[in-house]
């Protein structure tokens, strides 16, 4: 059972109290009726399915209800980072710099 | 019968003798005995017949990684546990156990006509044999194989014990509480940390119980044990945890241990649990979990009276138990010798040793001549003989890569053997370690963490008592504090399959003891074209048995090798899995059985369903009173009854597990709008609209009535099972999408309980109770909202029917739902006040063509499918789902649209989930056009109603569609949804 840390708790809690929200950074469309059948379904159903790095949503469902952004490796399940909604996406050299 | 036991050998306590029996035949042992040893005591080696050839077996091991002798432990009804390794089962006066998978017995076996035609089992014959005719797996092949090939049978009782769990947490966690797991705790422990030692065994030393002999500082190993234990025992932030086996590492340092605590007593005190899950966070994690002896490959390796060199050790000087009267010795390491000079000098007769290697030490060869032992150097085993117990082995010269023919005989009872030492890096591999390959131990050891941890001892590779000693100290912080006195734990030679002078193709050398796979399988599996070693491992299934190979993975994985010829580093070991021995299901269910499997959430007003006599049914967590019989009713009749009188005079109903969501905020009406389907903006306060939420793929998620109590604030309803998926995914676009909408969502459904009044008399009862609200027609219409009070208490009542009546749903703060209830229903007795469930409740909805999300719909359903345009704001810009509904595939002619249904036979009940077809007699496989989703007896109309999604319905109404069934197909008429009171003319009432 994963550790997570919220970053709106502050703190690391067993993964029991989280839920997994899939992939992170799909930014829903402003205006969705310009979009074509083809970007709207790539919006809608692809997903990276990344060995190695992701970026993807979690749900402190059980504790301050927030969803929150987080950067895992699908290989070792070890979390990188979290971070608050709203941030960007975190660059490769601040990721390199946190698995140091 | 002759007595095995050494005097002055042991810790087992021979103040009194007690009493076991082994398939029903009564032996004697002593407290501190396992099953195993007490048997060897008298002189028992046959426990049991193998897996697939049934041949005989006797004791390989003296603990866990136990491949042979498991048996059926019975203590009563309820009790029976099988595979149980009767090398860790503890004794007590009364134990009773079985052999398994023979028969009719254990020396006389019938199975073992399999091991003569054994070319008819060759590795993967599973796959290859019984593919054809298929009707013949059910009949013949399935029972056959059950009955002759087989582990014991699985228990028959509900299991009669409990069990218990726990997390813990702790700063280090030593697993293995041998030397090297005891110098790390008593490091770790020092500064105050708090420390967990957790062995699998009932006495914590590891190998100090089996190694009296050794001096640690001075002392006997038994005293320096003593004297240690204490020292941890009496520190507060130590926790000592024996039979407790750490059986799974998880991610973060997250482990799983099961406490055995009362298998081992003789009186089971109910009061008791039998095993305790322990799940423990640990800051750092040591493993000390030793290694474990590998066997030698080669020709009737299996014979009752072959065993591991260790084993035969640990039986002397633990339990005082010689393991024959004349001993030889097979070997290719030099640590067997250890165990020939132990049985030697406890008064053993040392056949001979026989040592695969040309050169070995001046020094055990020098000891070996001081006791008399024979050695015999550059020599291998090409045979066992005996039946049901090794009498001799033929062993011949094995020089210059050559085994000259001439063989020769050497008498013996038992015969040890040691193949090298593999360590138990299990659970470092459970934490997804990398392991590296060590040649000169042949083995594979500890590389990379990827948890916060640490291999100590033997499972590290590092064997000798001070090697593993100073290890262990160092990783729980200490330095090395200790002084030993030994020789060299010494040196070996790993082999694969050892060479014979006889012919390869005639020969069982056993790899797996516990699946029956012999080397010959290995070898005709890579023939074959099996050329990973995850392959070899499924099609042979060596290393699949309960004991996970773990006597045998590494010899596979050499023959393997040297068969596809690919390096053994380079060729992998096979994964290693939780748990690291069988753990009961027991353990893992903890407290969570019979009536607390599952949260069961009730209602305020479940109590009074309970006490009149409600029949329930789950829906989703909550229990919901399904019907309220009475008499003799069953439930067609008590539904009929209820149905009756919800449509003629009045009916209660229990609508508390309704969800409901408080949406509130100046941007209320705004989040709604995209939230949902319909439109919110005008929707003017103390009125109500039925509420359509989609996923954003278009597809129809979940419904509800929603009330706007203010201009900020909208009562949402949502389905029963829906409620926690709704507020989610209101949250995930609130919280994610649009953060800069001024709402919040708040969860009531446990704050309210809700009670309907459905039914012409619903507004006559009701009236006189209320204050603040007018019930008139134009005041109250229909789909309207209104705050005041019933009774006093504050209320938000609807104006609102799920049943097609004149209907109010009265929403009171959960804790007067009883109290209201029992008001209502006492006065409601003037109007024939009935209260109904949730069937009834199902069957007036459906006769309105009312649909329920998830019954009526799969996801996979449109508005426009459930014909629910009309719940859409054609002018919204947005909403979720709004763009899919665009899409070309939904927009496509054939979709399946909800119809309703008419049976032409009005008695026939349609069965929901049916298929339909166009036409009947269609050859096989038919083309179906839909399903049916609702179906039931309605007893208003006094027929069968039913609903279902049927290719383009709407433009086919009037048609006839068909229904196969086993027995006949059913033909019905399609027509609309709304099979009573079409115009809605019962909802006003007066
Ligand atoms: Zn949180």
């Amino acid at each position: 059972m994963l550790l997570i840390k919220c970053p709106y708790c502050e703190e690391e809690r067993p993964e029991i109290e989280f839920s997994y929200a899939g992939e992170a950074h799909i930014v829903r469309p402003t205006d969705p009726s310009k979009m074509d059948d083809t970007a709207w379904a790539e919006y809608l159903f692809i997903r990276d399915n990344t060995r190695g790095v992701h970026y993807e949503r979690w749900y402190h469902i059980h504790g301050c209800a927030r969803f929150f952004n987080a950067v895992r490796d699908t290989i070792s399940d070890k979390f990188i980072m979290t971070y608050k909604m709203g941030l960007p996406r975190p660059a490769d050299v601040e990721i390199a710099k946190v698995k140091e | 019968m002759k007595n095995f036991r050494k005097t002055g050998r042991g810790r087992i306590r021979r103040a009194r003798l007690i009493s076991f029996t082994f398939d029903d035949r009564q032996y004697q042992g002593f407290v501190g005995d396992t099953l195993a040893s007490a048997l060897l005591a008298n002189g028992v080696h046959l426990i049991g017949r193998s897996f697939k050839y049934h041949r005989p077996r006797g004791f390989l091991g003296a603990g866990s990684e136990e491949a042979n002798a498991l048996v059926t432990f019975d203590r009563g009804p309820g009790r029976v546990t099988s595979n149980v390794r009767a090398t860790t089962l503890e004794l007590f006066d009364g134990l009773v156990a079985y052999s398994q998978n023979n028969y009719p017995n254990l020396k006389f076996d019938l199975g073992a006509i399999n091991d003569i035609f054994s070319m008819m089992f060759p590795a993967g014959f599973y796959n290859k044999t019984f593919m054809w005719p298929k009707s013949f797996w059910d009949k013949v092949y399935e029972p056959v194989i059950r009955k002759l090939a087989g582990l014991g049978p699985a228990p028959t009782e509900a299991d009669a014990d409990h069990y218990a769990s726990l997390y813990g947490h702790c700063e280090v966690l030593v697993v293995g509480a041998g030397p090297a797991g005891i110098a790390a705790a008593l490091a770790a422990s020092e500064k105050g940390d708090r420390v967990i030692l957790a062995d699998e065994q009932n006495e914590l030393g590891g190998s100090l119980l089996s190694n009296p002999e050794a001096r640690i500082d001075g002392q006997l190993a038994w005293q320096w044990l003593d004297k240690s234990l204490e020292t941890l025992w009496l520190r507060k932030n130590v926790t000592l945890l024996s039979r407790t086996t750490v059986i799974g590492y998880y991610h973060d340092n997250f482990l799983g241990l099961v406490e055995r605590l009362t298998d081992h007593q003789g009186d089971i005190n109910p009061a008791s649990p039998r095993e305790c899950l322990h799940r423990i966070r640990a800051g750092k994690v040591i493993l000390a979990a030793g290694a474990i002896e590998r066997p030698l490959v080669f020709a009737g390796n299996d014979r009752p009276g072959v065993m591991l060199a260790s084993a035969a050790q640990t039986y002397l000087n633990r339990y005082g138990v010689a393991v024959g009267d004349n001993v030889a010795v097979f070997t290719s390491h030099d640590s067997a010798y250890e165990t020939a000079f132990d049985l030697s000098d406890a008064g053993v007769k040392i056949s001979s040793i026989i040592d695969l290697r040309a050169d070995v030490s001046e020094i055990l060869l020098q000891q070996a001549h001081e006791r008399g032992i024979a050695v015999l150097t550059g020599t291998v085993v090409c045979g066992t003989k005996g039946r049901l117990r090794i009498t001799g082995v033929r062993v011949a010269k094995f020089q210059n890569q050559k085994v000259s023919n001439g063989t020769e005989h050497i008498a013996c009872d038992c015969l040890l053997m040691t193949g090298g030492w593999t360590p138990s890096v299990h659970l470092f591999s459970h934490s997804k370690g990398s392991l590296k390959w060590q040649d000169d131990i042949g083995a594979a050891v500890p590389d990379m963490a990827n948890e916060n941890t640490l291999s100590v001892g033997a499972c590290n590779g590092t064997f000798g008592l001070s090697a593993g000693l100073e290890e262990g100290s160092i990783a729980g912080g200490g330095g090395n504090p200790f002084r030993t006195e030994e020789t060299e734990f010494g040196t070996g030679q790993t082999w694969q399959t050892l060479p014979t002078n006889r012919d390869p193709s005639r020969i069982k050398a056993f790899v797996d003891f516990q699946n029956d796979v012999t080397e010959k399988d290995i070898n005709l599996a890579v023939l074959e074209g099996f050329k990973s070693i995850e392959h070899v491992k499924r099609y042979t299934t060596t290393g699949m048995a309960t004991d996970q190979g773990k006597t045998s993975n590494l010899n596979a994985v050499q023959i393997a090798s040297k068969a596809i010829q690919i390096p053994v580093q380079k060729i992998g070991l096979t994964t290693f899995r939780p748990p690291f021995t069988p753990t009961s299901f027991g353990a893992l269910v903890g407290h969570r059985a019979d009536d607390l499997f599952d949260v069961t959430r009730k209602t305020s007003i479940d109590g009074w369903a309970d006490d009149n006599g409600a029949v329930f049914e789950p829906v989703s967590l909550w229990r919901r009173a399904r019907y309220f019989p009475q008499g003799n009713e069953d439930m067609h009749a008590a539904v009929a009854r209820e149905c009756k009188a919800t449509r003629n005079e009045l009916g209660i109903f229990d609508a508390s597990t309704l969800g409901k969501i408080e949406v509130v905020g100046p941007d209320a009406a705004k989040f709604m709008n995209l939230m949902y389907t319909n439109p919110w903006t005008m929707l003017a306060i103390g009125r109500c609209r039925y509420g359509l939420m989609l996923h954003e793929d278009g597809y129809i998620m979940d419904d509800g009535v929603i009330g706007r109590l203010a201009d900020d604030r909208f009562h949402v309803t949502t389905t029963t099972g829906g409620a926690p998926r709704v507020l989610r995914m209101m949250e995930d676009y609130l919280q994610t999408e649009w953060p800069d909408l001024n709402v919040w969502l708040t969860s009531t459904t446990e704050q309210w309980a809700v009670i309907a009044l459905n039914g012409p008399h619903a507004r006559k009862l009701l009236e006189p109770f209320i204050d603040g609200i007018d019930l008139g027609p134009e005041a109250f219409p229909h789909m309207a909202v209104r705050e005041g009070t019933i009774f006093g208490v504050e209320t938000r009542l609807f104006r609102v029917s799920f049943s097609g009546e004149l209907g109010f749903e009265i929403n009171v703060p959960a804790h007067y739902g009883r109290a209201l209830w029992e008001k209502l229903f006492n006065a409601g007795k003037a109007y024939g006040i009935t209260p109904y469930g949730t069937e009834t409740m199902h069957v007036l909805r459906a006769e309105k063509g009312y649909i329920i999300v998830g019954q009526d719909t799969d996801g996979t359903i449109t508005p426009d499918d459930a014909g629910m345009s009309w719940a859409i704001g054609k002018k919204k810009p947005d909403f979720v789902g709004k763009r899919s509904l665009a899409r070309a595939d939904i927009q496509a002619p054939g979709r399946k649209q909800l119809v309703g249904l008419l049976t032409t036979d009005p008695n026939i009940v349609l069965e929901e989930g049916a298929q339909i077809v166009a036409t009947p007699g269609q050859s096989v496989p038919m083309t179906m056009i839909g399903h049916v989703t609702s179906s039931y007896w309605s007893t208003t109309l006094n027929r069968s109603i039913a609903l279902a999604v049927v290719k383009s319905g709407r433009a086919q109404t009037g048609s006839n569609i068909y229904v196969p069934m086993p027995e006949k197909t059913h033909e019905a008429k399609i027509c609309a949804t709304v099979f009573y009171d079409p115009k809605g003319e019962r909802l006003n009432v007066v």
